[in-house]
């Protein structure tokens, strides 16, 4: 059988945790509840790494370039603002649905226990490559004259905020319908809330 | 009249075009300019003594080694009753170097902005190649900026009376003055750094380039390397730089920095704008107390 890489340990430690930490939470998951989903002895673990707060910042980094790679791809796509915030929403949505823990870890413990992310996460630290995608998309849509020139949070929250509010929701089981029957209306809802008038 | 050691010093002619004598002015705050005018045998200058008066210099029968334009080209302008054109003409064709002083000269500058159509540099309209000497382009130096800094032009002057060979960048300025940016060598390099903006004009501490319009991360420049009376700068006396060494000076909204959602339009050179945002965001992150009070305050001066 062939052996195991280390980047492949890694990453099958990344889903683990996130599946483990968005179910039950940041505090009660344990190192050997996760060490236990993987297979590993806790000794092995901590040779990935060494605390529980790193992994928390390593899994937030991670879906943070996941979410920067796809948000560039849609950016570097020669196609409009309205097209692209479309594409984001979709992207976003299918995303929620495939990888939920990915969002779920975002929202319930990136969002909620600032207190184990504060040293080494400060500000847009861990989250940058996500962030950078969004101004990048804010200021092509500005320059191209498709969107309002606003302040850069007011825009970031009205977006991202909206999108989570909804995964949320359809999380809770509260959303009636499946998340992508939303897709055309939201990006509508966001795109007219966005551009120039 | 002309003593005998004139034949060995270049002659030099200083015409004017639209100009507002700027760049004129700021020669003569050059300290050594006995030393240098020493050099050259002047034939006209419009404020310095010279050995001729415009109306002889229109006559066009002048020798001429070293050609100083100041001011925009406006094909329509006369001196003495003489087109610009044909004295361009004339004394360009003769001149071994030709030197465009002051944006106006370079890129069409401050009057190009009033005059659009008519005016503009000697070989250039903003960036795009044109203008009355382009034929002579080999010869032609630009020394940008509103108005130029005496030591640059100096600098120049120099080179050419000791035959040195001077490299010049696209746009025909200096290699020497024009290769580095006013952002090097400004005291404020470090607020830049970690994205500390000065809130007003005339503070010592911060960065001036998101609130106040600073331009000097893509100006070329030598300004804090080589400062203005020897002593200071824009950015050192706590005024954005406006990048009036570029071709597209004047540019509207001189204090303002034109942001797409707070995002900067216009990063540091050769900079890629994603990188730009990516390093900005985390700097940002970083809250370095010395760098936010008065660096004379105890409590921030460790
Ligand atoms: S004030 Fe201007 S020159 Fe100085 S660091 Fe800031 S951007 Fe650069």
């Amino acid at each position: 059988m062939a052996r195991i890489s280390k980047e492949e340990r890694k990453n099958g430690i990344i889903s683990a945790a996130l599946k483990l930490f968005s179910e039950k939470g940041f505090y009660v998951t344990t190192i050997p509840d996760i060490a236990e989903k993987v297979g590993m002895s806790v000794g092995n673990f901590y040779n990935y790494f060494t605390s529980k707060d790193i992994l928390a910042k390593e899994l937030v980094m991670y879906i943070s370039e996941y979410l920067g790679e796809k948000i560039r791809e849609i950016n570097d796509k020669p196609i409009s603002t309205k097209e692209k915030t479309a594409a984001i929403v979709s992207m976003y949505f299918a995303m929620a649905n495939e990888r939920p823990e990915m969002i779920e870890y975002f929202l319930r413990i990136y969002l909620s226990n600032r207190e184990v992310f504060g040293e080494g996460c400060a500000g847009m630290v861990c989250v940058s490559p996500f962030v950078t995608e969004m101004m990048m998309f804010f200021n092509d849509g500005v320059s191209c004259g498709d969107l309002r020139d606003q302040d850069f949070f007011s825009a970031f929250g009205l977006f991202m905020g909206y999108l989570g509010g909804m995964v949320f929701l359809f999380g809770e089981k509260i959303l009636p319908e499946p998340l992508s029957s939303y897709e055309a209306s939201i990006s509508e809802n966001i795109y007219n809330a966005l551009r120039v008038r | 009249m002309h003593c005998a050691s004139d034949r060995d010093r270049p002659t030099l002619i200083w015409l004017q075009g639209v100009t507002c004598n700027g760049n004129t002015h700021s020669f003569l705050n050059l300290p050594y300019l006995p030393q240098l005018l020493a050099k050259y045998d002047l034939l006209y200058h419009p404020l310095l003594p010279a050995s001729s008066t415009l109306s002889e210099v229109v006559q066009c029968k002048r020798p001429c080694d070293v050609l100083v334009f100041e001011g925009a080209y406006d094909p329509l302008m006369k001196r003495h009753e003489v087109l610009l054109s044909e004295l361009l003409d004339y004394y360009g064709m003769r001149a071994g170097h030709i030197i465009g002083v002051g944006s106006c000269a370079s890129f069409g500058g401050m009057f190009k902005a009033s005059a659009p159509q008519r005016n503009s540099g000697l070989i250039f309209d903003e960036s795009e190649s044109s203008g009355p000497l382009l034929a002579l382009k080999n010869k032609v130096i630009n020394l940008s900026g509103c108005p130029v800094h005496p030591e640059w032009l100096g600098y120049t002057l120099s080179m050419i009376a000791d035959n040195k060979e001077i490299k010049v960048d696209t746009l025909h300025r200096p290699l020497e003055l024009y290769s580095h940016l006013v952002h090097h060598g400004c005291t404020r390099n470090e607020y830049f750094e970690w994205k500390v903006d000065a809130k007003a004009f005339g503070l010592k501490e911060g960065c001036l380039f998101y609130l106040q319009g600073c331009r000097a991360p893509m100006t070329h420049a030598s300004c804090n390397r080589i400062l203005w009376n020897d002593v200071s700068s824009k950015t050192r006396s706590g005024t954005p730089c406006f990048g009036c060494t570029e071709p597209d000076f004047p540019r509207n909204d001189l204090f303002h920095t034109k942001t797409n959602m707070s995002i900067p339009e216009d990063v540091p050179l050769g900079v890629p704008k994603r990188s730009y945002l990516t390093i900005t965001g985390i700097a940002k992150a970083f809250h370095i107390e010395r760098l936010e009070g008065k660096l004379i305050d105890d409590k921030t001066a460790d």
